[in-house]
């Protein structure tokens, strides 16, 4: 009990003193973590967009194939990307294994489905209320898809967050492409493992605590654009419109 | 119907030759049957029949929403189409940029649109909504202004598709009232519309489809669908649904 409280403590102490190398993991892992979001949110969202909106022969055989990528673990995804990059593997050549490029790179991997799959439920239930309005009107089935996206973007923070969220707190891809390596390429869950396999517990719980928050504020942040999304539209027609009807 | 239906006059705009759609769903229904119609310029016509007949189906063909299984459709050239749909969803934006959203879309540059919107809303007297965000709109205000959208598209044929049976009183009169307008300010632009309101079919058509069952059971002048003894003689399933004993 008193190692856990003086592990606490130090763990405290190691956050509010703004400890360097315990900022250096934090900021590397954001760091990582939010390119590869927003990678995986270029590419995820216009096709998420498209596939809410596009029939198509073979459409729900696809659909299943996403669905099923939602649930594949990190350390799978981890082991094809370590394939890939290695000496041996197809884009050997690019020498990133053991670089962040290639934490970037397994981490847009692994999210990229998800920004698809959700952006994908948020355009369909859209396009079953709007889509045959603005496909009368004339929009092409892509510029209708990225149409219904705009138009639901509160929804769509939240799946951006969510999917910031999955990129952070996974350790397995990161830790097989990255390889932990101090300084370079260790993060804040990869941290956390090591240094608990090596008893450290301070650092470990510091950095156990900093993912907590930043997960707490991932979550703190979807409730607020959700309030915000939906107030918004409220305060934009009452400041417009003082006669409304309703 | 009986006969082949084509736009060889060169005042129909389109003609339906024994038409018909289907959703495959473990067996063949057929929600339009061996439909064979053909509409003219300028008429007003009115698809009347009880819910599930093939009304919106028959709508979103002749709209190009839905492609026939069998038969065939033949569109006069140029022929310019709008419709109106029960419920307008408005996209979360002013009711300006969604009216110039669809001039856009069909084809005028943006700065055009949003100048034409302008102009067409103030025109039928819904310039104090201009700002306001579209979707937050009443029911029949959001209806008032699908309508006008759709009539600045300067359409040879507009398609609507009950855009009253959602809306309360006031507003039904409202939308109607502007249906008229429409068809007063453009005599030569052809209206099809799908209502359940007979009242309303017999203040705005000049001719009734009566439909049951994806089948066009009766094709009359609206005076004669009405009044005349040829409906009760002819098409008894018709007349038993305008007494209100059919669906």
């Amino acid at each position: 009990m008193t190692s856990l409280t003086d592990s606490v403590a130090t763990a405290l102490h190691l956050i509010f003193s703004l400890d360097s190398g315990l900022l250096s993991i934090v900021t590397r892992s954001l760091g990582v973590s939010a390119l590869a979001s927003a990678l995986a949110c270029l590419l995820g969202v216009p096709l998420g967009a498209w596939l809410g909106v596009a029939r198509f022969a073979g459409r729900t055989g696809l659909l299943t194939v996403l669905n099923t990528l939602l649930a594949v673990p990190s350390v799978v995804v981890g082991l094809v990307v370590y394939l890939l990059l290695s000496r041996s593997g197809p884009l050997g050549y690019l020498g990133w294994l053991f670089s962040l490029k290639a934490m970037v790179l397994a981490q847009t991997i692994l999210v990229a489905p998800v920004v698809i799959a959700l952006t994908r439920q948020v355009v369909d239930d859209a396009q079953v209320e709007h889509g045959e309005q603005l496909q009368s009107l004339g929009a092409r089935t892509l510029f209708r898809g990225l149409l219904l996206a705009w138009d639901e973007r509160h929804a769509l923070m939240t799946v951006i967050l969510a999917s910031f969220g999955r990129a952070v707190s996974e350790v397995g891809a990161v830790m097989i492409v990255g390889g932990n390596v101090d300084g370079f390429t260790r993060v804040m869950t990869t941290a956390i493992a090591l240094e608990t396999s090596k008893g450290d517990l301070p650092l470990a719980l510091g950095l156990g605590m900093v993912l907590l928050l930043v997960v707490w504020l991932l979550n703190a942040l979807i409730a607020l654009l959700r309030q915000v999304g939906g107030r918004g539209d409220d305060v934009v027609s009452a400041a417009k419109a003082p006669g409304y009807a309703g | 119907m009986q006969g082949d239906a084509s736009p060889a006059s060169p005042q129909a705009l389109v003609a339906l030759n024994h038409a018909g759609v289907w959703f495959a769903s473990g067996r063949r229904v057929p929600v339009l049957d061996d439909v064979t119609l053909r509409i003219g310029r300028g008429e007003r016509v009115a698809l009347i029949g009880s819910n599930g007949s093939g009304k919106s189906t028959l709508l979103r063909v002749l709209h190009g929403l839905l492609p026939l299984r069998e038969g065939q459709m033949v569109r006069a050239q140029a022929l310019r189409q709008a419709m109106v749909f029960q419920h307008p969803h408005m996209l979360r934006m002013s009711v300006l940029h969604n009216f110039a959203l669809g001039l856009w879309l069909g084809g005028m540059p943006w700065a055009q649109s949003k100048g034409r919107a302008v102009a067409a809303l103030q025109g039928f007297g819904l310039g104090e909504l201009l700002n306001r965000q579209a979707n937050k709109l009443s029911g029949g205000q959001q209806q008032q202004v699908a309508l006008a959208r759709a009539y600045a598209l300067e359409p040879s044929m507009l398609l609507l598709d009950e855009p009253t049976s959602s809306l309360d009183p006031h507003a039904k009169r409202e939308v109607e009232a502007l249906v008229q307008n429409i068809a007063v300010q453009q005599p030569s632009m052809t209206l099809v519309f799908a209502s359940h309101n007979l009242g309303q079919v017999k203040r705005l058509a000049t001719r009734v489809v009566y439909l049951e069952q994806g089948r066009v059971l009766a094709d009359l002048p609206a005076g004669e669908f009405f009044e005349g003894p040829l409906l009760q003689r002819d098409y008894p399933h018709a007349h038993l649904f305008i007494k209100g004993e059919l669906g």
